[in-house]
């Protein structure tokens, strides 16, 4: 394949005064995949997202998005980008419906009301359509949240830490939907600090820390850095997860009884 | 892009004038300080102040309306403050819009909702037995004037709104703005006052525009004040915007 990839990032450097953030990353995502970005709180993950998404410039390196520079074609760059998560919220005090109009007519979409009519729809909102998003609960905020960046159709999501805060039914539900979105096309950027949500979902992962990126590829990539693994047989007692999504109904597979635990 | 400043403006303009119709306890608390102000000095301390002739309600609103916007400001700051601390502001920020159409929104819901407050304050003062034979154009005049007047206040306020960390830094700013007029012609003529401090007074902005409004509400000529009045509106205006735009540069930099 020769396209270009979505978002493709060279020697980044950033400074907040003395304190270096980002000491020299460098990261390739190919269009259409899900690539998790995993680093623990202060590692940079999102100061990443902010330069890829115009908020804040580099000090020095690289940095493009669908094929534009970010800091000399920022325009461009929103135009093919869109952010959710710990920071670009949601407006509380307008409603749900309210929220996703708001943005259609930012991204001057004819039919404001039908966009947000079919993603109240899709995102299982309808009911609370009308209803201050102040009131809404995690998970339906997520989903608002999410919605609102699918409006015009960005090739490029960047999600930053999408499940912090969510019950476990809620993190499936954004899990599905981030599936189903690289399933049609989209690129989606992941923020996390959760390893089991890289491993979830990611068709590759980086390890950023301290600045760095010190691990990058897929799972079993990553995997192969570590000694070969030798292969027992262990009983899995359920977790407490599946034993709450159990007891509350939830459409989730069922637990599996053995399961293969890898050991080194 | 800047083809589409007027519609981003316009969309998010329409967001935050729906804010302040879900939310008018804002405007109420904008208005309470001055009514707050006029009632005491009306109908207890008026009666003990000389002014010469003509009643002391018609005397005081002028600088009432000027108190009234700076602590409609306050607000102004406030509602920029929470969109920039929600990330709401930066939602936009990422998104295909003319940027500055974020900063236009919230001056022009500004201006509303000060305008909004003074309409609220003339009606209470009429009530009080404030009275003028003021014709159309000078009620326009006088409308000019405080909305220039706000327009300067509000880029003011547009600083702390986007550079606060508290809710309470966002607010403070505008307490100083609303004390200004003691030091003025607004309660009591510049006459009585000590050196300094007349000198003081007769030589702030507020002395000149308050002078201006009553004498366009009591038709009488306004002379060289107007143009005094209006260069400090102006003045301030220019000095506030460019303030305003540096910080907001820094910001989204």
């Amino acid at each position: 394949m020769t396209t270009t990839p979505a978002i493709e990032i060279d020697g980044l450097t950033k400074s907040y005064g003395d304190h270096p953030v980002l000491e020299g990353v460098g990261l390739s995502v190919p269009s259409g995949t899900i690539f998790a970005l995993l680093g623990s709180n202060g590692a940079g993950k999102t100061t990443v997202v902010k330069i890829l998404s115009t908020l804040l410039k580099a000090d020095g390196g690289t940095a493009a998005v669908n094929g534009y520079d970010v800091a000399t074609q920022p325009a461009n760059v929103r135009e093919s980008i869109s952010l959710t998560g710990q920071f670009a919220a949601v407006d509380e005090i307008l409603t749900g419906r309210e929220n996703l109009v708001l943005v259609a007519q930012l991204r001057r979409l004819k039919d404001s009301g039908q966009i947000a009519d079919d993603l109240l729809a899709r995102f299982a909102l309808t009911d609370a359509a009308n209803q201050k998003a102040a009131t809404y609960s995690g998970g339906m905020r997520r989903r608002l949240e999410i919605a609102m960046s699918l409006i015009g159709n960005p090739p490029v999501l960047f999600l930053d830490e999408p499940t912090t805060g969510l019950d476990p039914q809620s993190r499936l539900e954004v899990w599905r939907t981030v599936q189903e979105l690289a399933g049609q096309g989209t690129t989606v950027l992941l923020t996390t600090q959760h390893l089991d949500e890289a491993e979830h979902l990611a068709d590759q992962i980086a390890v950023l820390h301290e600045g760095r990126i010190i691990a990058n590829g897929t799972l079993a990539e990553l995997t192969q850095l570590l000694p070969p693994a030798t292969v027992e047989y262990v009983e899995k007692q359920p977790t407490l997860e599946d034993i709450f999504l159990a007891i509350v109904g939830h459409d989730a597979p069922p637990p599996t009884q053995t399961t293969t635990v890898r050991t080194h | 892009m800047t083809s589409y400043v007027v519609h981003d403006t316009a969309v998010l303009t329409q967001r935050s004038l729906r804010h302040i119709l879900r939310s008018p306890d804002t405007i109420i608390t904008t208005v309470a300080t001055p009514i707050a102000m006029l009632l005491p000095f009306v109908y207890v301390f008026g009666s003990a102040i000389q002014i010469g002739t003509g009643s002391y309600v018609n005397y005081l609103l002028p600088g009432i309306l000027l108190i009234t916007v700076a602590s409609g400001i306050a607000y102004t700051a406030f509602r920029l403050f929470t969109d920039v601390s929600s990330g709401i502001f930066e939602r936009f920020q990422s998104m295909p819009i003319t940027r500055s159409a974020v900063l236009w929104s919230h001056v022009l819901t500004s201006v509303v909702a000060n305008l909004t407050s003074l309409a609220l304050v003339v009606i209470v003062a009429v009530a009080m037995g404030f009275r003028s034979a003021a014709g159309l154009l000078a009620w326009l005049a006088v409308l000019g004037i405080m909305a220039l007047f706000t327009l300067a206040l509000t880029w003011l306020a547009v600083i702390p709104g986007l550079t606060a960390t508290t809710v309470d830094g966002v607010s403070g700013f505008s307490y100083p703005l609303i004390f200004l007029p003691f030091i003025s012609s607004a309660f009591v003529p510049t006459s009585g006052m000590p050196g300094p401090v007349r000198w003081f007074a007769e030589h702030q902005p507020v002395t000149s525009i308050v002078d201006t409004i009553r004498n366009l509400y009591a038709v009488q000529p306004v002379g060289n004040g107007g143009w005094i009045a209006l260069g400090w509106c102006v003045g301030l205006l220019l000095v506030a915007y460019a303030l305003a735009m540096r910080t907001y540069r820094r910001k989204i930099a």
